[in-house]
């Protein structure tokens, strides 16, 4: 549903002059500069025109129904085969998984391949759930798979052509294998690169044969490594932090210490002092200091003096906020799920000698703290508009929004996508909002290209966190042990309010991306009522890792444990009840629990948990054994991951999420929280925004279930389950359910 | 003028003795394999050797250093312990976003220099400092393993 809103909302236009127009394709030329590659490549016909939305009219394929091989596959006369990636590489190694897809038709030899960030080109690169140009929501392999699919069969076949031709024999007789095309009853063979240039000037194919699953030699194979996996561990990777244009020079920008506040006044005379520093300027969003160097950009900031307007600030604390959330709770809000009646249910089976579960749910501000802090680069180009170097994610609205600021086209808006150090959700915002920074910065110094670097301190108060949240839950299970009933009452912030998203993310009052994951769960309650409050602050808030799953999923995993144990049931055969018409679900639920060895004793101390939830069309179950100590501390030893994600293009990267996914949850679970005294943020760097650390991570065990479904995402879906999972360890050897989040509020972390 | 060692080479920049090293590699001498992350000691990105001993540049004022400081980056790192930890990192493809593995690589190389036969507690007291949030944790302790097994062999 949240693609779908996503793309009404893009359709709908970013209003304020912001309007999504369709943008021209870029030049045969323009493209192959910007990839790098020299004359005589394979990028064949600029000017296909394509249906924005193919997906509406033949909704079996997503994205354009006939191939482009121009948009997404470059084969050089130097014998590599580039695949552009439409969308940004965060670590999540899409790039690797669109070229493999790409490599796999083509026929290429994985040691060929390389892989590039497409430019910003809305028109040649919409995503296909959203129909602007951005990565997020786990869609990446979903929307590309069938245009990719198809590019890499339309350049094969270019290259069959090509072959055919020079050795006049027929297509039908020539074969490809690993980089090679040959015609084996005479014996020849080229190279992709030797065929390079006579296919270039080939038609593209209208119709391509795609291959069938069992005729996989890459996609699904466990041994492909990244094409990242040299660069990043050699210093050699360049992520935009890294960019240096001549004459660049750094800013730093002072912003509000509390959310809402604006600029009052500024004494910049000594920070003009500081060596090093070139230029103060007071803009709309803060107090840029631009310097020679980052050090002293930082040094200048420091020596600034600036007084704030806090007449429209928050100024509360979040102990303030929560309270008042609690006052807010105390009222009906507005109806998420109404199934049956669910009062009546839960008061018969307290009548009738079923039992009755409340639990009142608190969740942290959280920050997304990617390890590389936010930046870009901006030079103004002297035609107008300008060029940005950024980990992009967003990269239509980001030209939109550059365009308005500066008053140019989109199109005059250039994006070198680069590798992103982390995003984690926080680099794809409505606003764009560090780039319009940037982009705001070089307007107003437009002698040099600007780089607009956030420290770690800007970052952790910086906001856009994952909003605080508080659930009030009551539900029952009847005399048999069935789950009868269930209400539930979410009260927090919504990052679609007052963005061009609104209009569509939010219905009747309720912000989808709230109730996510509770409004629709997959138990079969025939009595459900579920309601939200939207509440205002100027703390600003934004999807993070999961979105609403991190906290929907979370409440109920941890209250179906309750309720179990209120039925007297086990946790995996309550749940294997209720799933029976959910035949995916249940798949992982069982492999998780057979890995985990579910149902074996435990030693002292010891305690194991299980949790189980769908999201972005990924199934995923996790199994925590924990440790609880004599003193009541707690250790999470062993993750067991149950995943399937459809048909999985890259084994060992689909791990290497699940594993990372479970970090994520386990870091924020045990220690991490943003809170705020008198509207100012309490945490500042590493030091007070607990990450996870190597001593934290226990041992995680992946298991893929084998799929011939539609693949789907595993960026996301391997958080939600991972939290509640240990929590319901540790409610399995104390007795005492943990509702209020970060755990080392109770004590139990240290 | 500060003149300081970088991987061999001498150097010389026209910077305050308090910029701290990160700041004059990445901003001066344009060795940006040398990662900022926090600016507190806090993550390990920035982490550089001095000497053959793992050190956070961002909290290493210039000016501390002395031309005979040996300063080893990501860009110069060589010898068996590192062969082994990148060969051992490209092997079980340990990177995710890869911003704070020039740091992780730059501490695994250190304890092995020092240590071929590191226990999973070795590895976690020489290891906790160095902060990933794509929590990469699972294969940067099986690589290390890796690498160790090849420098004993």
């Amino acid at each position: 549903m949240l693609h779908h809103l996503i793309r009404q909302a893009a359709q709908h236009g970013f209003g304020d002059g912001l309007s999504l127009t369709p943008l021209p394709a870029p030049s045969r030329r323009g493209f192959l500069k910007a990839i790098g590659a020299g004359a005589g490549a394979l990028v064949v016909g600029a000017h296909l025109p394509m249906p924005a939305l193919a997906a509406e009219a033949a909704p079996k394929i997503v994205g354009p129904a006939d191939p482009r091989p121009h948009a997404f596959v470059i084969v050089a006369p130097d014998n590599t085969v580039t695949v552009l990636a439409k969308h940004l590489d965060k670590g999540q190694g899409i790039v690797t998984g669109l070229a493999t897809i790409v490599a796999e038709e083509i026929d290429a030899d994985w040691s060929q391949v390389r892989g590039a960030f497409a430019p910003a080109d809305q028109k040649l690169y919409a995503n296909h759930f959203f129909g602007v140009q951005g990565t997020g929501g786990s869609t990446a392999v979903a929307n590309s798979w069938d245009e990719l699919r198809m590019a890499g069969a339309a350049a094969r076949a270019m290259l069959v052509a090509a072959a055919s031709a020079r050795w006049k024999v027929p297509a039908g007789e020539v074969t490809v294998s690993k980089g090679v095309v040959r015609h084996a009853a005479s014996n020849r063979s080229a190279t992709f690169g030797e065929l390079a240039e006579e296919a270039a000037k080939l038609p593209v194919p209208q119709q391509v044969k795609l291959k069938e699953q069992k005729d996989y030699v890459l996609i699904g194979k466990p041994d492909l490594h990244r094409l990242d996996h040299i660069s990043k561990t050699n210093g050699t990777a360049i992520f935009s932090m890294d960019i240096r244009r001549p004459g660049q020079v750094t800013a730093v920008l002072a912003r509000s210490p509390r959310f809402g506040g604006t600029v009052k006044s500024v004494d910049d005379a000594a920070a003009r002092k500081v060596p090093g520093v070139i230029e103060v300027i007071s803009l709309p969003v803060g107090v840029a200091v631009i310097a020679k160097n980052t050090w002293a950009a930082m040094k200048g900031r420091e020596a600034l003096t600036v007084a704030w307007d806090d007449a429209k600030a928050e100024t509360r604390g979040t102990d303030a906020m929560l309270a008042d959330y609690r006052k807010t709770a105390e009222k009906p809000g507005s109806v998420a799920a109404n199934k049956g009646d669910a009062d009546k249910a839960i008061a018969d089976a307290k009548a009738k000698g079923g039992h009755a579960v409340d639990g009142e749910f608190v969740f942290p501000y959280l920050a997304h703290a990617p390890m590389e802090p936010l930046n870009a680069v901006v030079a103004l180009n002297p035609e107008g508009g300008c060029t940005i170097w950024a980990g992009s994610q967003f990269q239509t609205v980001e030209q939109m929004t550059a365009a308005h600021i500066l008053g140019c086209k989109p199109e005059q808006v250039k994006i070198e996508t680069q590798w992103a150090g982390g995003s984690f959700g926080r680099r794809a915002t409505t606003n764009a909002d560090y780039i319009a920074e940037a982009v705001m910065i070089a307007k107003a110094y437009p002698k040099a290209p600007v780089h607009l670097v956030w420290t770690r301190e800007d970052d952790i108060k910086g906001g856009r966190y994952r909003p605080l949240f508080l659930h009030r839950i009551t539900a029952a299970v009847d005399a048999k042990g069935a789950l009868v009933g269930w209400k539930q009452r979410i009260v927090g912030q919504s990052f679609m309010a007052g963005t061009p998203f609104e209009a569509v993310m939010v219905k009747d009052g309720v912000d989808a991306t709230m109730v996510e994951g509770a409004s629709d769960m997959a138990y079969p309650v025939a009595n459900l009522a579920v309601d939200a409050h939207t509440v205002a602050s100027p703390v600003t808030t934004l999807w993070w890792r999961s979105v609403g799953h991190t906290h929907t999923a979370y409440a109920k995993e941890v209250m179906i444990d309750r309720l179990a144990k209120a039925a007297g049931k086990d946790p995996v055969a309550f749940r294997m009840e209720m799933l029976k018409d959910h035949p995916r679900l249940a798949g992982v639920l069982k492999l998780a629990a057979e890995k985990a060895g579910w149902g074996q004793p435990l030693a002292q101390g010891k305690g194991r948990g299980v949790a189980v939830h769908e999201s972005f069309n990924t199934y995923v179950a996790h199994v925590a054994d924990v440790t609880v100590d004599a003193k009541g501390q707690i250790k999470v030893d062993r993750i067991v991951v149950a995943v399937d994600c459809g048909e999985v293009v890259n084994p060992d990267i689909v791990k290497a999420q699940m594993e990372g996914g479970a970090g994520w949850g386990i870091g924020h679970a045990l220690r991490g929280e943003i809170t705020m005294t008198d509207g100012v943020v309490d945490q500042a760097n590493f030091d007070s925004y607990l990450p996870l650390r190597m001593s934290d991570m226990p041992v995680v065990e992946v298991h893929i279930v084998p799929s011939h479904e539609r693949p789907t995402g595993a960026g996301e879906p391997g958080v939600p389950t991972v939290a509640p999972a240990v929590a319901n360890a540790v409610f399995s050897v104390t007795g005492q359910p943990l509702q209020t989040l970060p755990f080392s509020r109770g004590g139990i972390v240290s | 003028m500060v003149r300081i060692n970088v991987n061999g080479e001498e150097r010389q920049v026209d910077v305050p003795e308090d910029m701290p090293l990160l700041w004059v590699l990445r901003d001066e001498l344009n060795m940006t394999g040398t990662k900022f992350g926090c600016g507190i000691a806090q993550c390990g990105a920035c982490t550089v050797h001095v000497d053959g001993t793992p050190t956070r540049a961002c909290q290493t004022p210039v000016g501390m250093l002395t031309p005979d400081s040996k300063i080893t980056t990501i860009e110069g790192v060589k010898g068996k312990a590192a062969q082994a930890v990148q060969a051992a990192w490209q092997k079980l493809d340990v990177v995710q976003c890869g911003y704070c593995q020039s740091g992780q690589i730059m501490s695994a190389v250190a304890l092995l220099t020092d240590n071929q036969n590191p226990t999973d507690q070795d590895i976690d007291a020489a290891m906790d400092g160095n902060v990933c949030r794509c929590a990469t944790y699972v294969r940067i302790r099986a690589a290390i393993k890796d690498a160790a097994q090849t420098m004993r062999a």
